[in-house]
């Protein structure tokens, strides 16, 4: 949590400030107790009512002034604890912005959403309480320890012993809780899978008419989590009654040897109500901490993984490159004995890989799961640095390309249909943030989504609700294509971008780019031995090698491997019986 | 359905009723703890005005109080521990069966509910809504409970002592009860915002940083950036004031605690010096007025939790009221080595009563006969299934298995009759083994390495670090898609029923795997009556009728070589295949 509290540093008064008004209520209230010894001591034994009420105003004085104070520290702590999650949330989301596909792949995109949202949240409270309330409990008990001091040196013995003896009492019961509690979290954490995977699997779980068994291992669970509550109850449960007896304890070791000192003249009997007073004020201080510990202990483990993202250095970056000047006589894409490996030292995901696409070329990239087509075509907006050899676009290496210009080339269709939040138009602006609607219209048509959009009463504003989802898959999927063909891009890619699609569907598809994307390099990776059948070249991807590179009759020829999946689509060219 | 709170509070009654000894006992031991919390600083002040001044100390009066003192205190720590034993005793146990019994009635709820429901929302209610009920009604009834027990029982106490001053408590205290609701009666309408300022951003962050890479794709991270910050300042400035304003509460009600104690010391000086009243008791005074306003700021806390959790458990208590599916009749018949044959007499089927999906549709299958059901993505093939499997009841017409009425056989019967591979592959966590032997957990190693071998996945299982053990995770987890379907068809290849539903992959399977999984299924077809949701043209060819739909509805049926002549949807969809 210390190394976030950089975050506070244009707080810097707010964060000082705020405990500082804190401290001063605590003082007030602190006096209260002499006050009120002086009032009977002073007020009640010379019956002097004049003196009561005196006495009394004061004690509203303070009372206000308290009021005051402690609504500054309320205000300056939220200020700057505010300040603190904005400015986090802010640097956060920027640092997550300069990822590489690499970084991401290994923390997982739904890991940094929770660090973004619910980790920033907590240490954001975290901090709010700890300028807030925490520092006022050790005020509290430090301040009511001095003042006992003044009134009985000897007395004060024992709120130094009760103290420690409280906080051990504490921090032992905090030690055996805590991690009683993350088990009963991660029993939870099994709940909530279990429920999920039922809901899920219901159909499964229904043919197999296993609902019985289900049932026995939720109670299982269930059980297991109730001795586990059980058991952390038991301790928990004695925070309270233990302070309880230690104070009181206290107390009833001040009441006697406080009798003592009066007798000899030491104190007054004010004095002695005033240092009970100050053991109670002890009591209520720590019974505060104990609760706020536990939303502190959330804090710190939320800071402790906000840190460990930002710990985490993009492995990919174009700082220093300048804008390069594209030879527009070099062929669009160029891979020159590429080698690429997703983790250093391990096996390679791409060995050896060459080839060209002319300005203009359909390729085709077909091959099992896993074989590395995706791979291959993410390689050309530097998604991944490959690990040897060099990709060239345009004639150049795409790492001396900044990354705005190099992506600003190349439409991406990626696998998974993501969209966004907001209208159609919205969404076909990501590409060119300026298209017009012509540029739009004309790029839904050539992805087949032309009909349904505007079939929709509102058009182009329709709005999509996250993840695109008021749309079935395959128009979803149209989406990203169009989207990615707003602008024209030079060179576009489609990563398995039709497999939503129906038949019928991904071959009009298909034809309306090779019509109407003219110069444009196109990149199909497909399993569908139909969807790359016309490209101007296939390349033939078989676990990181390319198998054979060619056009379809070539490829049947020359590629066994190739003629393989032929035969496993039965795939007949539409023209000769099956094969 | 009536009314909202009683049909809330009586079936939770359902769940604490077995523990009603145990509540009782809780709720003794609360009162107990209560008065004695009260008696100690009575016992304080008897003790206060034993030492009056230097050589006016009766120390034999002291000691017999503070011995007393020593006692009451133990009891009060006995008592509290007790009783919190005891609430969490009834509450964990409640809720538990309370979870169990959400639990069972999903399993027997009708598809059509689970199909309606999302899955987030059914979770939350399992999950955080249940932990709602035990932390607010539960607990916050043990708080309730012993928050009105200390105020009537402080001011049983203090009327005991004196009466003017209590009367004085009696008057401000309530005071900080209206500041409290007060305060949280504005703040709500600021939380309102804040929580939609939070919303928005959480949401934004979502899409942004989910779907990082496509963000990546179109260099859109500095708009991204913006957008987010423009977001992240709104929520900034709804949200100090939110948190300023909630955070009013502590020291406005510390302060009218103040006011409290300083009127109880002033009112109380006076009367001692007017006599009737010695300092001791005054510092039994000041100790109540400081614990007479606790609870009450408790209670104003409570009682919005118990709002929540009584809400929560409305939630909850939906699921396990909502109907189950209606049970199998007492004479319902076990389907036993049906024959293969199946008869749909015409059928009609709608999943909303206005839009008729299914009508008049009927089919004679015999053993061992393949029917292809093909059509476009999406166009309600999955209603095919459910009707079979009886996942979804027919409204009209009959769908004869073996000769019997399926909505007259036993629902296990029928299930088990059929082998289902579905493209949305479903694995349980857990290992390997416990996945494929799912039909038959009792089924020996060599029968799961048996169905493993003939589904073609015994040998990329071997090279598993822990082979059969191996623990699948979440979602299937490190198996590729066409691994996890190939476990799914092991799965049916363990007991191998005499019908077989199942649905060809489209995407995201390698070649190599799915030749596999296509020797497997035709492997399991053979002999064997199936129902194939068909991808592959062979399939289809060779299917002995083709059902073929279209948004929800069956618009043909028929032989490949009787579809192509009438020369319909399925001529067209079959043609659109060989166009470039």
């Amino acid at each position: 949590m210390i190394k976030l509290f950089r975050y506070l540093k244009h707080y810097k008064l707010q964060s000082i400030l705020g405990p500082l008004f804190k401290l001063t209520e605590a003082c007030f209230e602190l006096i209260v107790p002499i006050v009120m010894a002086k009032i009977i001591d002073v007020g009640i034994a010379s019956e002097d009512s004049s003196y009561v009420l005196k006495m009394g105003g004061v004690l509203v004085l303070l009372g206000v002034l308290g009021l005051a104070a402690s609504l500054t520290a309320q205000f300056f702590a939220a200020k700057a604890s505010l300040g603190f999650g904005t400015e986090l949330r802010r640097d956060l989301f920027r640092h997550i912005g300069t990822f590489s596909h690499k970084e991401i792949d290994r923390v997982g995109s739904s890991t940094l959403v929770t660090r973004m949202t619910v980790d920033i949240n907590q240490a954001q409270t975290g901090i709010n309480m700890l300028l807030r309330l925490f520092l006022r409990s050790p005020f509290i008990v430090i301040g009511a320890i001095i003042m006992a001091f003044t009134i009985s040196v000897k007395l004060t013995l024992i709120f130094l012993i009760a103290s420690p003896l409280l906080a051990l009492m504490i921090f032992l019961v905090m030690k055996l809780t805590v991690p009683m509690f993350k088990r009963i979290q991660k029993r939870l954490d099994k709940t909530t899978l279990m429920v999920g995977e039922n809901l899920s699997g219901v159909r499964v779980i229904r043919a197999f008419s296993r609902q019985k068994d289900e049932e026995k291992q939720f109670k299982e669970n269930a059980d297991e989590l109730l001795d586990l509550q059980i058991k952390a109850g038991r301790i928990s449960a004695l925070t309270n009654p233990c302070t309880y007896l230690i104070v009181y304890a206290a107390i009833i070791v001040i009441i006697w040897f406080g009798g003592v000192n009066v007798n000899i003249g030491g104190i007054t009997q004010g004095e002695l109500i005033a240092l009970i007073s100050y053991m109670n004020q002890i009591l209520l201080a720590l019974l505060a901490v104990a609760l706020l510990v536990t939303s502190l202990t959330r804090a710190q483990a939320s800071s402790a993984r906000i840190n460990e993202v930002f710990e985490i250095k993009p492995s990919i970056t174009d700082e220093g490159n300048t804008t390069v000047e594209p030879d527009e006589t070099a062929p669009a894409v160029c891979f020159e004995n590429v080698s690429f490996s997703y983790h250093d030292n391990e096996e390679y995901a791409l060995k050896d890989i060459s080839f060209t696409a002319a300005k203009g070329e359909t390729v085709g990239i077909i091959g099992g799961t896993g074989c590395g087509k995706s791979t291959l075509v993410s390689l050309i907006p530097r998604f991944y640095e490959c690990s040897s050899g060099s990709v060239k676009v345009k004639g150049s290496s795409v790492k001396i390309y900044p990354f705005d210009q190099l992506r600003g080339l190349i439409g991406y269709v990626p696998q998974k249909a993501e969209l966004f939040r907001g209208t159609i138009r919205d969404n076909m602006r990501y590409r060119k943030r300026d298209a017009t609607d012509e540029e739009i219209t004309e790029a839904l048509d050539i992805a087949q989504a032309l009909s349904f959009v505007s079939e929709k009463p509102d058009g182009l504003d329709t709005v999509l609700v996250s993840g695109g989802k008021n749309l079935s898959g395959g128009q979803r999927q149209r989406l990203t294509v169009a989207r990615a063909l707003v602008g024209r891009p030079e060179i576009l890619i489609l990563d398995d971008s039709a497999s939503a699609l129906d038949l019928a569907t991904d071959a009009a598809l298909r034809k309306a780019i090779a019509a109407k994307t003219e110069g444009m390099t196109v990149f199909i990776v497909s399993q569908r031995v139909s969807s790359i059948r016309y490209a101007d070249k296939i390349l033939v991807l078989d676990d990181g090698v390319l198998a054979g590179i060619g056009t379809h009759e070539e490829l049947l020829q020359g590629c066994e491997l190739y003629s393989e999946i032929c035969q496993s689509q039965q795939y007949t060219d539409g023209k000769g019986a099956a094969q | 359905m009536k009314q909202k709170n009683p049909s809330v509070l009586k079936p939770l009654m359902r769940y604490v009723k077995p523990h009603m000894g145990l509540l009782f006992v809780s709720l003794i031991f609360a009162v107990i703890s209560v008065a004695a919390t009260l008696y100690a600083p009575i016992l304080v002040g008897d003790a206060v005005d034993l030492i009056v001044t230097k050589d006016n100390v009766d120390f034999d009066g002291v000691r017999a109080v503070l011995i007393k003192l020593g006692i009451t205190v133990a009891i009060t720590a006995a008592a509290q521990w007790l009783m919190s034993l005891c609430t969490n005793k009834v509450t964990y146990y409640a809720v538990r069966d309370l979870r169990n019994d959400a639990f069972s009635n999903l399993q027997k709820l009708p598809l059509s509910y689970i199909d309606g429901t999302k899955q987030g929302d059914m979770i939350s209610r399992l999950v955080s809504d249940i932990e709602n009920v035990s932390d607010g009604l539960l607990m916050g009834f043990a708080q309730l409970f012993t928050g009105l027990v200390t105020i009537v029982g402080t001011l049983g106490f203090m009327l005991s002592i004196n009466v003017r001053i209590t009367l004085v408590v009696v008057f401000i205290t309530p005071l900080s009860l209206f500041v409290a609701r007060f305060i949280s009666r504005n703040t709500f309408r600021l939380f309102k915002r804040q929580t939609e300022a939070r919303g928005e951003l959480t949401a934004l962050a979502e899409e942004m940083v989910g779907s990082a890479k496509t963000i990546k794709a179109f260099s859109y991270q500095q708009e991204a950036e913006k957008r987010f910050e423009e977001d992240n300042q709104k929520l900034r400035s709804v949200w100090v004031r939110a948190v300023f304003f909630s955070s009013l509460t502590n020291p406005c009600t510390r302060f009218i605690n103040g006011l409290v104690y300083t009127f109880t010391g002033i009112v109380g000086a006076f009367t001692a010096i007017g006599g009737g009243f010695t300092v001791g008791q005054l510092s039994c005074f000041l100790t109540y007025a400081n614990q007479y306003t606790k609870p009450f700021n408790e209670i104003s806390g409570v009682i919005t939790e118990l709002q929540s959790a009584l809400a929560a458990a409305g939630r909850v208590l939906d699921v396990i009221n909502e109907p189950c599916e209606k049970p199998d009749a007492d004479d319902a018949y076990v389907l036993e080595a049906p024959d293969g044959t199946l008869r749909a007499e015409n059928v009609r089927f709608s999943y909303v009563p206005e839009v008729p999906l299914i009508e008049d549709f009927s089919l004679d299958v015999k053993s061992g006969q393949h029917i292809a059901i093909v059509g476009p993505t999406g166009c309600g093939k999955t209603t095919f299934i459910n009707l079979l499997m009886r996942f979804y009841d027919v409204t009209g017409g009959q769908i004869i298995v073996s000769g019997k009425p399926i909505n007259e056989c036993t629902r296990s019967s029928l299930r088990s009759s059929y082998g289902m591979v579905l493209q949305d592959t479903w694995l349980k966590t857990g290992t390997i083994k416990e996945n494929i032997a799912y039909a038959k957990p009792d089924a020996t190693m060599d029968e799961i390495v048996a169905a493993a071998k003939s589904a073609h996945c015994h040998s990329f299982i071997k090279r598993l670090s822990d082979g059969y053990d191996t623990v699948i995770t979440e979602d299937g987890g490190s198996l590729s898609a066409g691994q996890k379907q190939l476990l799914c068809i092991a799965r049916v290849m363990l007991s191998l029923p005499p019908m077989l539903i199942l649905d060809e992959a489209t995407s995201s399977i390698d070649t190599r795997t799915e030749i596999l999984i296509q020797r497997a299924f035709t492997k399991m077809m053979q002999g064997r009556t199936s129902f194939i949701i068909a991808h592959r043209l062979s399939t289809i060819r060779d299917a002995d009728c083709i059902i073929v739909m279209r948004s929800g509805h069956i618009v043909e049926q028929g032989t490949h070589d009787q579809l192509m002549t009438a020369g319909g949807f399925y001529a067209s969809l079959y043609n659109s295949q060989f166009e470039s």
